[in-house]
């Protein structure tokens, strides 16, 4: 006999007693599937406080952890997509353009911004991940190489967030075009002696990777990031193997040499500052 | 006429091809059927030249991937003179999916860079059914910047699926080493020209491919994903592949049209698979007459020009 007694819970809860949860004021964490009151994983950056899941964040939210606050000036905000090569699947280009637009985070899958990062003048991009797969067609690389023309006037560095799938199909060619023009911007930079950071964050894949994304003077990676030149699915199917554990994840480059450093989001503004102010002493 | 390769919708010439060959074959017992031949001959032209005049997208994918189809290595037998291939990356192996080397383009010495695929079953599996891991990329910025200090042009002939996705090519930096030679390429002081041969298959084509010209060959297709895997992730099925060629608009005309690419080469009447003599004839005419252009300008306005016709590559409002 136990020596106490449970009281019998009631079966079912009565009606009308239940509170009200506001959708969004917890959050579960992917990772270790933990129910976390979400304001306490913003204050922490983004990133779970039980188990350090890094959460995909917004490019206006990037912007708001790495720059100093009210340094930054967004560029080219209005430049937008066009379909021209009328192209559709199951929906048109255009559908897909207004529909992202439509979830109200950015017009296009970059913000390009002049700013601060703990007292150095930057030139820094973030990708919008949330605005088709964060694709790369001729807004995305024109805005990129602007950023890029506009350091090297400027003589400042270059800090770039990576969060992309790729090129973006629906503009076929050019967007592949993207990779050369951007890359070609950077061997530009590169010639003027000015640092480039490269930051890929979860997930960067395809195009991006295989040209800007990688040519950081120092490459820098969150952790357990995705980072690839093919996506993993593709790699599955060609080879019909099982991927090893960890494969494409940020310590798994790390051990093969791709990237310079992994650094937790909370370390990540003082580790770029650090970095930029002894490359340009 | 063999009737192995050909394609589906040329079956009509195939027919009166057919009935040629029977007539050659009555026609040996002495009986005059010249004049029939002769009528029946122009005629297949005709209707070869008409169908080739209307490929569709798809077609042309397929022109583009058909098994004769020259690859590097005939290009460099019959335009080059003199050719010694180079091997290597100097870091991990040689990569059999690239082929390159020092050759003569009417008697100047020249770098040559390549995709090579396979026409049987061994060759194809040699050569990675033409899909470079990193080592290939690798050993052509190792030879392109060899030809940089050493004052020799560089012609670059492009005809992959892609880059291989294998775990191998993740582990050693596939993604590092295209976006390396983007970034080189870009400012290598000495002419390129580049041709796609066959298929130009997204990053893994554009790798061998920023330069002063671009030429493609009229039925040979230049994309940023290849129709299947366009098809596999916009359609969700992998044989929407016909609907993901037309919408990409991967053909040459296409890109000619975006001003992506400087010049369309003319393939021989029905394929360059058909008459590989007549196909190199025409390419060498091509590459000779815009390597003798671009010899003229200088070297800094080349670069800048190169980087100039870079950046014209978008579509946008502002």
């Amino acid at each position: 006999m136990s020596w106490f007694k449970k009281e019998k819970a009631p079966l079912l809860r009565k009606e009308g007693k239940r509170v009200h949860v506001p959708e969004g004021l917890w959050t579960k964490c992917p990772s270790c599937q933990g129910v976390i009151y979400s304001k306490e994983i913003e204050i922490n950056l983004n990133v779970c406080p039980k188990c350090d899941h890094h959460f995909r964040v917004t490019a206006k939210r990037r912007l708001e952890i790495i720059l100093d606050e009210g340094s930054g000036v967004e560029f080219d905000a209005d430049m937008q997509p066009v379909d021209f090569l009328d192209f559709r699947d199951s929906k048109s280009y255009q559908e897909r353009i207004d529909a992202a637009i439509a979830k109200g985070n950015t017009k296009e899958a970059v913000i390009s911004c002049a700013g601060t990062i703990d007292g150095v003048p930057v030139q820094v991009a973030a990708f919008e991940f949330s605005f088709m797969g964060g694709s790369m067609g001729s807004v995305v690389g024109e805005k990129i190489t602007r950023l890029v023309e506009r350091a090297i006037k400027s003589g400042t560095p270059v800090v770039i967030f990576s969060a992309s799938g790729g090129a973006r199909m629906q503009e076929s060619i050019l967007s592949l075009m993207q990779m050369a023009k951007t890359s070609a911007a950077l061997a530009k930079l590169r010639k003027q002696c000015l640092p480039y950071i490269s930051v890929l964050t979860d997930p960067t894949t395809g195009g991006v990777t295989a040209s800007f994304a990688m040519l950081g003077d120092v490459n820098m990676a969150e952790p357990k990031a995705l980072i690839g030149f093919a996506g993993p699915r593709v790699i599955e199917q060609t080879i019909r193997q099982k991927l090893p554990e960890g494969f494409q994840r940020a310590e798994y480059l790390l051990e093969h040499g791709m990237i310079d450093i992994i650094v937790p989001r909370k370390e990540l503004k003082q580790t770029i500052a650090r970095v930029l102010k002894m490359l340009s002493h | 006429m063999s009737m192995h390769h050909s394609f589906d919708f040329e079956k009509p010439v195939l027919e009166l091809e057919n009935k040629i060959h029977e007539l050659l074959e009555l026609s040996k017992d002495g009986t005059d059927l010249k004049s029939e031949i002769a009528r029946l001959g122009k005629k297949a032209d005709r209707l070869r030249e008409e169908i080739f005049s209307n490929l569709t997208r798809w077609q042309i994918l397929q022109v583009a991937r058909h098994i004769n189809r020259p690859f590097t290595t005939d290009y460099i037998r019959l335009i080059f003179t003199d050719f010694v291939e180079l091997h290597g990356d100097r870091n991990f192996g040689d990569d059999h999916a690239i082929v390159a080397g020092l050759a003569r383009l009417d008697g100047e010495p020249v770098m040559v860079i390549g995709h090579q695929k396979g026409r049987d079953t061994k060759e194809k599996v040699f050569r990675n059914f033409g899909m470079p891991n990193p080592e290939g990329y690798r050993k052509a910025l190792r030879l392109m910047e060899m030809a940089e200090r050493f004052k020799l042009p560089i012609i670059t002939f492009v005809d992959t699926p892609g880059a291989f996705p294998g775990i191998g090519a993740e582990e050693r930096g596939q993604a590092e080493a295209i976006a390396r030679n983007l970034r080189e390429m870009s400012t290598l002081t000495v002419p390129i020209i580049v041709t796609v041969t066959g298929e130009g298959g997204s990053g893994g084509a554009l790798a061998i491919a920023v330069g002063d010209r671009i030429l493609m060959l009229e039925y040979s297709v230049y994309s940023v994903i290849s129709p299947e895997g366009c098809a596999a992730i916009l359609w969700s099925d992998g044989t929407k592949g016909e609907l993901a060629a037309e919408a990409l608009k991967l053909a040459a005309k296409d890109l000619k049209a975006l001003n992506v690419i400087d010049e369309i080469v003319k393939e021989p009447l029905g394929g360059a698979h058909r008459d590989h003599g007549a196909m190199a004839g025409s390419l060498h005419e091509a590459l000779s007459r815009n390597l003798r252009e671009l010899k003229k300008i200088p070297t800094d306005q080349l670069v800048a020009a190169r980087y100039l016709k870079l950046g014209t590559m978008a579509r946008f409002k502002e």
